[in-house]
């Protein structure tokens, strides 16, 4: 690993000025499970490598009745998965956290790096795609904020300039009668990149019989993770049978548009969209029902 | 490049040194401070066999910074074992020839110790999932499991 700067702010504001000043050259350290990997390999150089983990804002782990959840961009998986309102309320995000690296990487990786690395199979994109999260973004002008969906841009790429870094994720109040869930397909049984992720968020309606909202979010189906936007719209209204989900899970593969590569063909991969979409919904409508749908370290 | 000097603690001792900005708490560990317990498999995340213990977390020192463990604390394999004699998890591992070539055992002992302080009985699902972070291409997992498993029983039945 070539050399840098390390400097480590305690501030939001000593942030900012300080990633403005190396104009490109500053890379941002959080848990630093992909950075340190990337600087290592080559894959990028800095000149400076700034420590966000002192920054009170990134660290922020809270929950509101009106205003939600805010989880902080350096708060580690461990952190969601230990919270209370987290499990209680969130449980797709548990599914998620539990399933990145292994526990020592789940000890670092935050959510707000994986968002920010941007990868087309990033296992906890989905999920946030799915719970409507928005992401608080903070730069030399002030704060913006920008739909996850909207985050991405290509492999690797996303709508921060170099000036600006993620400051939270913002996720809005859950409703009654709703459930979601995250799952990925992979060939081995953990630590494994997804082939196919889907996360799903259900809201019931007419005693729990008729789906009223619905998000479903994708991984590795396309250079970016996806909001289903059709297969969400089209079966919103209809009554929770097999058939409907049937129906979006075909809207889901139609979305989609996924490359062959070393974890599968496109083909192989298109089919997996149908399979994970359905299971994804199934498991939101079960939680939303009150049911139980195990998470990775819960025995079935 | 200006070295950083960096206060901490490991083992339960104060330690002071100096580090680039570019070393890995690995590097460091091992190269300078001569905690060699810890070793270096894939330096990328993927085998777990540079696990450590950091403020109570359980972490790969590959992917830590020497300069991010300012104030905190660690934990090395060193620091399992007592004057009174190994920890429950080195002998169960001793007992059950839960290793061969030896390279993965430090990790797979660290990571088991902070599995047992964060849950004292954990169920053999728990004990995989938990340990899937450790890679072994000796014994195959069965014994580790058997001697984590026993281990626990130990640290549960004496706390």
């Amino acid at each position: 690993m070539k050399n840098f700067e390390y400097t480590a702010p305690n501030t939001l504001r000593k942030a900012i000025s300080i990633l403005a000043d190396k104009n490109g050259n500053s890379r941002i350290l959080a848990g630093g499970t992909d950075l340190i990997v990337q600087l290592r390999g080559s894959r990028f150089q800095a000149e400076r490598v700034v420590d966000v983990k002192n920054i009170p804002e990134l660290n922020e782990l809270s929950y509101g009745s009106k205003k939600g959840l805010t989880i902080g961009a350096a708060v580690p998986c461990y952190r969601i998965y230990q919270n209370a309102d987290c499990v209680e309320r969130y449980p797709g995000l548990i599914d998620s956290a539990a399933i990145i690296g292994g526990i020592q990487i789940q000890g670092r990786a935050s959510f707000g790096g994986n968002v920010c690395n941007s990868s087309p199979s990033a296992d906890t994109i989905p999920v946030l795609i799915a719970y409507g999260s928005k992401c608080e973004i903070a730069g030399p002008n002030g704060k913006r904020r920008v739909p996850i969906e909207d985050f991405c841009t290509g492999p690797g790429k996303n709508v921060l300039q170099p000036d600006e870094l993620l400051v939270s994720i913002r996720i809005p109040t859950i409703k009654n009668a709703s459930g979601a869930h995250y799952l990925r397909f992979i060939p081995r049984n953990e630590m494994d990149i997804a082939v196919v992720g889907a996360g799903a968020y259900v809201e019931l309606g007419n005693r729990k019989r008729t789906f009223k909202k619905v998000r479903i979010g994708l991984a590795a189906v396309a250079p970016t993770p996806l909001f289903a936007r059709e297969a969400s719209e089209l079966i919103v209204g209809r009554e929770v049978n097999d058939a409907t989900i049937e129906a979006a899970a075909e809207a889901a593969k139609a979305s989609s548009k996924p490359i062959s590569d070393m974890r599968g063909t496109a083909e192989y991969r298109t089919h997996l969209v149908g399979v994970m979409t359905k299971r994804a919904l199934q498991g939101a409508v079960k939680r939303a029902r009150g049911g139980f749908v195990p998470n990775a370290v819960q025995e079935n | 490049m200006n070295k950083i000097h960096v206060q901490s603690k490991i083992n339960g001792e104060n330690i002071e040194f100096l580090c680039e900005p570019r070393q890995s708490l690995l590097e460091v560990l091992r190269e300078d401070l001569g905690f060699t317990g810890s070793k270096e498999g894939c330096n990328d995340g993927n085998c777990g066999a540079c696990s450590v213990i950091m403020d109570g977390t359980l972490v790969d020192s590959c992917l830590v910074l020497a300069v991010e463990i300012q104030g905190k604390e660690i934990t090395t394999v060193e620091g399992l074992a007592t004057v009174d004699g190994l920890h429950p998890l080195q002998q169960k591992f001793l007992e059950n020839a839960s290793l061969q070539c030896g390279i993965c055992t430090p990790g797979f002992l660290v990571a088991a110790k902070a599995l047992l302080d964060h849950n004292s009985n954990p169920t053999e699902h728990e004990i995989r999932h938990w340990l899937a972070g450790n890679l072994c291409r000796c014994t195959g997992y069965d014994k580790i499991i058997r001697a984590v498993q026993e281990a626990s029983a130990v640290v549960s039945k004496s706390a």
